[in-house]
């Protein structure tokens, strides 16, 4: 198995962009996984169907935290079809395909898509989003 | 010893993989004759149980309570008091079902900060059920049973004392001596759960002061998805049988049906009668060895473990730091590092650990952490799968930290 703990990998996590939370009326969803308790919190605030901003806190693995932090990245500001699209993405890459052009930032987690029991630790913060965007409406 | 032990057990023979295997709380490897035993079964014997009279199936059901009186004969028990199930949490959730249905609301349960979910949920569910109050004996930040007030925990309204014979997370072994003298003071029944002390010799269970004792086949070196239940007699004929079925009744008419005595009222439907087989040849091959010489071989792994961790910067050991009263069952956390980044790097360079909660949520509340990493040792591991380990423990800081 390629090593998943690449230096890429490692920055992203250590780097923790966006890190933190939002003042009401942002909405704030917290999501565990059980299996490794791993738990993430993201706080988003909505301007119609674009994502005004957003923040996250992740206790969990390096693998959770950096997937946090590229998703965080690229949302700041974009319309809520992106989220979709990355989704979409990360799910692709989980999946042994190569990387969407327009999401190249999700290509350290390539090796990831072999170690199926840790593919929730990457997913976990996606799910998180998903379910803040859907408490916000 | 340690050549013939691992002469023993198949996964040694041509490995797959690079493996220290160190996973041995969760899991331990099969034995040869325990596949051989299953594999001979359903070759030559491979009948259902307690129904056909032809000489096949009377051989089955010879080989099955054969395995029953085998297994029996290493707990110190009579036969008609061991019940199969289908591991630890199928022989708790029996007990609670079958003896907690016995309970009044107000009546209490103690179980133990350092225990499994499999010995704290179904004691949980007894409580929505019955309105019988569930009491928690705590730990100490040390990673044992804090018993100092035990008197006040265990009150006369206490039935039932279910705590864990040995720590999977800690290692540490229970002062069962003085809960069961604590229970007895009430008129309390005591269970162990003995997932990870079966495996470590023939016992005598009544003499420990146990009325229950549930252990899983897979931790003693058997097949999985299979474990035992004893009970004593005279409890297990007042409980009722948490399954319906064939093989559990003695007469069964549309106006009411009676139940069979214990073990059989238990274990409902065609049973897993090659797994019953396997586990009963794994225990005869435990019984077969110098059980003290095997102990004392982990025990002298456990202490190398330890001490070797101890010199590894950023690891702090999670439990008891000595040898007294431990099984080879080591916990520890790096500097805050996620147990499965841990894990996982440990894993690519070939060695096996488990890496979370261990399903012991509250015991990682109680000490205040997200998970650890479990290091378990087994009579086949060998000193260097030890400093393998160690070795790569360093590599997993100098990438994580």
């Amino acid at each position: 198995m390629t090593d998943l703990y690449q230096d890429a990998l490692m920055a992203l996590a250590k780097d923790a962009a966006n890190a933190g939370s939002l003042p009401p009326p942002a909405v704030s969803v917290m999501r565990d996984n059980p299996l490794c308790g791993d738990r993430v919190t993201i706080d988003v605030s909505r301007d119609g169907e674009r994502i005004a901003d957003v923040k996250h806190k992740v206790r969990g693995c390096v693998l959770c935290r950096a997937a946090a932090s590229a998703l965080t990245a690229i949302l700041i500001g974009a319309p809520k079809s992106k989220a979709d699209a990355a989704r979409i993405a990360i799910d692709a890459v989980l999946a042994g395909k190569a990387p969407d052009p327009a999401f190249e930032s999700f290509s350290v987690f390539a090796p990831v898509a072999a170690a199926r029991s840790r593919h929730t630790c990457v997913l976990l913060p996606f799910d998180a989003l998903e379910a803040a965007w859907a408490e916000s409406t | 010893m340690i050549a013939s032990i691992r002469a023993d057990f198949p996964f040694l023979d041509a490995p797959v993989e690079t493996l220290s295997y160190l996973d041995n709380a969760s899991t331990t490897q099969i034995l040869r004759t325990a596949l051989q035993a299953m594999e001979a079964f359903e070759r030559d014997s491979r009948a259902n149980v307690h129904r056909s009279v032809y000489p096949r199936a009377e051989r089955a059901t010879l080989l099955y309570e054969g395995a029953r009186d085998r297994i029996a004969a290493y707990l110190g028990v009579p036969s008609d008091e061991v019940v199969f199930t289908s591991g630890t949490t199928g022989g708790i959730n029996l007990v609670a079902h079958g003896f907690g249905n016995r309970l009044s609301a107000g009546d209490e349960i103690v179980v133990s900060a350092l225990d499994h979910h499999a010995n704290i949920v179904p004691w949980q569910m007894l409580a929505q059920r019955r309105g019988v109050v569930v009491k928690v004996i705590p730990v100490t930040s040390g990673g044992r049973l804090d018993l100092r007030g035990l008197d006040q925990i265990v009150t006369h309204r206490c039935r039932m004392i279910a705590v864990t014979h040995a720590s999977n997370v800690t290692g540490a072994i229970t002062d069962v001596a003085t809960i069961a003298s604590a229970a007895r003071a009430v008129g309390a029944k005591l269970l162990l759960d003995g997932a990870q002390s079966a495996r470590h010799g023939p016992m005598d269970l009544p003499g420990l002061g146990a009325d229950f004792y549930a252990f899983s086949s897979h931790k003693c070196f058997g097949p999985t998805g299979f474990g035992v239940l004893w009970g004593r007699r005279a409890l297990l004929t007042e409980m009722d049988p948490l399954m319906g079925g064939g093989d559990m009744i003695r007469r069964v008419t549309f106006e009411g049906t009676t139940y069979a005595d214990p073990p059989h009222r238990f274990e409902a439907g065609t049973p897993p009668i090659a797994a019953a087989i396997g586990l009963g040849a794994a225990m005869d091959w435990i019984a077969a060895q110098d059980v003290d010489a095997m102990n004392a071989h982990e025990d002298a792994l456990t202490h190398r473990l330890i001490n070797g961790l101890r010199r590894i910067q950023n690891v702090r050991i999670i439990g008891p730091q000595d040898d007294q009263d431990r099984l080879g069952v080591v916990s520890f956390d790096l500097d805050g590092a996620h147990p499965h980044d841990v894990c996982q790097i440990l894993g690519m360079a070939g060695v096996a650990l488990r890496g979370g909660h261990h399903c012991a949520q509250p015991l990682m509340d109680a000490l205040d952490l997200m998970g650890t990493n479990r290091i378990s040792t087994a009579p086949y591991t060998t000193a260097e799968d030890i400093d393998r380990c160690l070795a790569a423990i360093s590599e997993a800081a100098r990438k994580l930290l």
